[in-house]
């Protein structure tokens, strides 16, 4: 995590400003859970992706660690190949 | 307070928008050559859509008292066309004297394929050749965090470009640090639904500092949000931020990334002062 100097506020003025909206979006969270639960599977369909993707980052979102936002970023994201370029046919060499 | 937007499509935007911006404090706005919604059939067509962002939105701007820089390129999203893309290129330099144009952009990758890579390699090798600053678009949703690193990977490899002349835009929470730990500019895009909310960017604010941070409202013809920055301003203010913080972010920095452009000139307004 990056260090800066910018004001660090206290969880009490956090929560007085955020509480009602942060409330709101675990219901709107619950309710996009109980609305998936309530769905017919679909016929013939192998257990999709996205809901695996979806329960992990619920999950994530329970463990006390400073960048869940990033780590739920990432559960949604497509991973990245280091020798992507090779797979390309593509140089890699440094142009100056 | 004055701000600059460093990224919105105002070709896509009314009058009204103009308008609204200008009474929020829109200072400044800079418009990437985008995609269009459709792809557009020949060089001709971006011909004269360069000269709509170099000559024609600066007027249309200009009536609200919003000054109007812009930036060239072929998107990624029409970048599977090779043969098109390298006539654009081609054609590129013709509009690059204009006092205007901030440089190359908005350049990068879209479904991260080998032709936008090829694409963005012959772009970077345009704004190397031509000494100009880049501005890089990066991949939507599931494809960002793949596609900004092989942006990263493909601007380490160019080593005629100085790390701080490029801005690698729409970054979010996976992608900001290693564009930063580079040495580039980064923008955050405040959107609705994608990319980053207002209150997302704020926090990335508090957690990364605002060196080398923009924040811009990428409107186009999409859902977006042409406010988007002032939402930013609103938001930072509600946690008791400084007004010298917020400002660094929406006015000082997009001014410092630009200024690196040997052409761009602004004339800030002048604050009345206070008497007694």
């Amino acid at each position: 995590m990056a260090t800066n100097n910018m004001p660090k506020r206290n969880i009490m003025s956090v929560l007085d400003r955020d509480f009602l909206e942060i409330r709101a979006k675990v219901l709107e969270l619950a309710a996009s859970l109980d609305r998936l639960d309530r769905a017919s599977e679909h016929p013939g369909s192998h257990p999709d992706r996205r809901l695996a993707q979806i329960r992990l980052a619920l999950e994530v979102l329970s463990i006390p660690e400073p960048s869940r936002a990033e780590t739920v970023q990432r559960i949604f994201s497509v991973d990245y190949d280091p020798q992507w370029q090779s797979a390309f046919g593509i140089g890699s060499e440094p142009r100056s | 307070m004055n701000y600059i937007d460093p990224h919105i499509h105002m070709v896509s935007r009314t009058t009204d928008d103009y308008k609204r911006m200008a009474m929020a404090g829109c200072a400044l706005v800079s418009e990437p050559a985008f995609w269009a919604g459709f792809d557009r059939s020949g060089v001709e067509g971006f011909r004269d859509y360069f000269r709509q962002l170099t000559v024609v939105e600066g007027r249309r701007a200009k009536l609200y008292g919003i000054e109007h820089a812009c930036w060239l390129c072929i998107n990624a999203k029409e970048a599977e066309n090779v043969s098109l893309s390298r006539e654009v290129i081609a054609m590129i330099p013709e509009f690059l004297e204009l006092p205007n144009v901030l440089g190359i952009g908005e350049i990068g990758l879209n479904k991260n394929t080998k032709n936008e890579s090829i694409i963005f390699r012959e772009h970077l090798d345009l704004a190397s050749r031509t000494n100009e600053l880049v501005l890089v678009h990066t991949p939507h949703l599931a494809d960002k965090y793949q596609g900004t690193r092989m942006i990263l990977d493909m601007l380490a490899h160019e080593s005629r470009i100085s790390a701080s002349r490029v801005c690698i835009d729409h970054v979010e929470e996976h992608t900001i640090r290693p564009a930063l730990e580079a040495g580039h500019w980064v923008g955050m895009t405040l959107y609705p639904i994608t990319k980053c909310t207002p209150s997302r960017a704020a926090d990335l604010i508090e957690i990364y500092g605002t060196e080398r941070i923009m924040v811009n409202s990428a409107g186009d013809w999409g859902h977006s949000d042409p406010l988007a920055v002032p939402e930013f301003i609103f938001e930072m203010r509600a946690r008791g931020h400084s007004e010298s913080t917020i400002r660094r972010v929406v006015y000082e920095n997009p001014l410092a990334f630009f200024s690196q452009c040997q052409r761009f000139r602004f004339e800030p307004r002048k604050e009345k002062l206070a008497t007694s």
